[in-house]
C-alpha cells in the first residue's frame, strides 16, 4: 500500500512540465472581458492592444509561477493619456477587472479621487487624508483623475507634494495591495512627470490615448442612445455627422462626452416636440429622434 | 495573569492570518472598523485610546492590518484590540470586538478588602500595572 502511495505523491509535488496558456486563459476567463472591451468601447485601437499585452504578461506570470520560476510581481501602476472624453475612466473601470480576474488584485473595484480628495487644506491635514483613500483602494485600483494638479510649481509651501510623497511610498512598498492608475491630458502629464522623476520610474505602462475620428464619434452617439433605448432617424443620423464636423472645430470639444451631452439635449428638444404634438403620440414618435431634434443646436447657428 | 476580552475571549491569541480573514469577514458585513489600545488592564476600563479613526468604507483587510502593524510598532507593550461597529438600524452598536495583541508580561490583579461602616467589606480590583504612571506600565518600553 504505502510503496503505490509514495511514487504518486511524488509525481503530485514535481512540478509540471508544460502548462496550456490557452486553458489558463479559459480558466481566469478574461477573454470574455476583452471582447467586452472590443464590442463596448469603438475605435482605440492602440488601447486595446496595449490592454491585450499587459493581460498576456500577467498569464505569462502566473504560468511562470506554476512552473516554479521566480515571479518578482510586475509593476502594474499605469499612467493613461489623452484628451477629454477618450474614456479613459471607463478603461480604468474595465482594467480593475482585468487585473482582478488575473488574480492581480484582491477585490477589484476603483477608487476615482482629484486632488481635493488627497490633498489636506491645512497643515498636517494631507497626511491622514491621502492614507485613508489609499486604505480606501487597497485590494483594488485607485484612479487619480487630472494628477498634474496634485502638483503646484508655482507655489513652495503646497501640500500636493507631500500627498505625492506617500503615495510614491506606497506605490513602491505595497505593490501586490493596490494599483495605482494616474489619468490627464497628454502635455500636462508629460511636464508633471518631467518635474516628478519618481512617478515615472514607477510606472511601468504608459498608455496614450487618441481622439475619435468621426464614424467613430457616430457610432458612440449611436450606442449611447440604444442604451437609453432611443434610435435615430436616417435624417437624424446625417444631421449627427454634419453636427460632429461643426462641433470638432469649436472650443471645448471634448470627444465622446460632447455627444452625450448632445444627445441628452436632443432628447430635450424631442421631449419639447412631442408635447406641442397634436394627437396621439406612438411607440416609433417615443423612441426616434429626428433630424430637427439635432438641427436645433446652437452648433448650428 | 492573562486578561481576556471580547468576541474570541476563550480562544488562544489569535494569528495574524486569523485576525486577517477576521477583518475580511467584518468588511464582508459592511462594518466600520477602528483600531484602539491601552495600558490599563482593568475590566471596566471599557474606553480605550483610538488609533486614528474608525475606518469607513473599506474594501480589503489590507488597510486594517497596516493600522494595527503601525500600532503595534508604536506601541509594542499595550494592548490592541480592533472594534467593528455595524451602523445598521437597530444594532448600531459594536457587533465584533477582540483583541489583538498583549503585554508580554501581564502581572494581573490583587483584591483590595476596604473596611466599611458596621463591618462591611468592599472589595476591589486592583491591577498591578497601574501602579505605575501610565505609559512606563508593562517593562516601561515606552516614554
Amino acid at each position: 500500500m504505502t510503496d503505490e502511495a509514495v511514487p504518486h505523491a511524488a509525481s503530485q509535488t514535481s512540478p509540471t512540465k508544460a502548462i496550456d496558456l490557452r486553458a489558463l486563459y479559459a480558466e481566469t476567463d478574461i477573454g470574455s472581458l476583452l471582447t467586452e472591451l472590443d464590442l463596448e468601447l469603438v475605435g482605440l485601437a492602440p488601447v486595446k492592444r496595449r490592454i491585450r499585452e499587459i493581460a498576456s504578461l500577467l498569464l505569462v506570470t502566473r504560468a511562470r509561477e506554476r512552473m516554479g520560476f521566480s515571479s518578482a510581481p510586475p509593476t502594474l501602476h499605469m499612467a493613461f493619456t489623452g484628451n477629454p472624453g477618450t474614456g479613459k475612466t471607463t478603461v480604468a473601470l474595465r482594467m480593475a477587472g482585468i487585473l482582478q480576474r488575473l488574480g492581480y488584485v484582491r477585490k477589484g473595484h476603483l477608487v476615482c479621487v482629484t486632488r481635493d480628495d488627497l490633498v489636506g487644506q491645512y497643515i498636517g491635514h494631507t497626511a491622514p487624508k491621502t492614507k485613508e483613500v489609499l486604505k480606501r483602494a487597497m485590494g483594488g485600483v485607485l484612479f487619480i483623475d487630472e494628477a498634474y494638479y496634485l502638483y503646484r510649481p508655482e507655489n513652495e509651501k503646497d501640500y500636493g507634494q507631500e500627498a505625492i510623497e506617500i503615495l510614491l511610498q506606497v506605490m513602491e512598498n505595497q505593490r501586490d495591495d493596490l494599483t495605482v492608475i494616474l489619468a490627464g491630458y497628454g502635455a500636462r502629464m508629460n511636464t508633471f512627470f518631467e518635474s516628478n522623476p519618481g512617478f515615472r520610474s514607477r510606472i511601468a505602462h504608459h498608455i496614450d490615448f487618441p481622439d475619435y475620428d468621426d464614424e467613430e464619434l457616430l457610432l458612440i452617439a449611436e450606442k449611447i442612445a440604444a442604451t437609453a433605448q432611443y434610435q435615430l432617424s436616417e435624417s437624424a443620423r446625417e444631421a449627427l455627422r454634419e453636427y460632429i464636423v461643426r462641433r470638432r472645430q469649436q472650443p471645448n470639444f471634448a470627444n465622446a462626452r460632447s455627444l452625450r451631452n448632445a444627445f441628452d439635449r436632443a432628447r430635450l428638444r424631442q421631449a419639447m416636440r412631442l408635447v406641442n404634438h397634436e394627437g396621439a403620440v406612438g411607440v416609433d414618435e417615443l423612441t426616434t429622434l429626428e433630424a430637427s431634434d439635432i438641427r436645433a443646436s446652437r452648433v448650428f447657428g | 495573569m492573562r486578561v481576556t476580552q471580547g468576541t474570541f475571549s476563550f480562544l488562544p491569541d489569535l494569528t495574524d492570518e486569523q485576525i486577517r480573514k477576521q477583518i475580511e469577514y467584518s468588511l464582508s458585513k459592511g462594518w466600520a472598523l477602528g483600531v484602539e489600545y491601552t495600558d490599563d488592564p482593568h475590566p471596566r476600563n471599557t474606553y480605550w485610546e483610538m488609533w486614528g479613526q474608525p475606518m469607513f468604507d473599506l474594501r480589503d483587510a489590507a488597510g486594517v492590518t497596516q493600522e494595527v502593524r503601525a500600532c503595534r510598532e508604536h506601541h509594542p507593550e499595550c494592548y490592541i484590540r480592533i472594534n467593528a461597529f455595524d451602523s445598521e438600524r437597530n444594532f448600531e452598536t459594536v457587533r465584533l470586538s477582540f483583541i489583538v495583541q498583549r503585554p508580554t508580561i501581564e502581572p494581573g490583579f490583587r483584591l483590595e478588602r476596604t473596611e466599611a461602616a458596621g463591618r462591611n467589606v468592599r472589595y476591589t480590583l486592583h491591577a498591578y500595572a497601574t501602579d505605575r504612571p501610565h505609559g512606563r506600565r508593562y517593562g516601561g518600553r515606552e516614554t
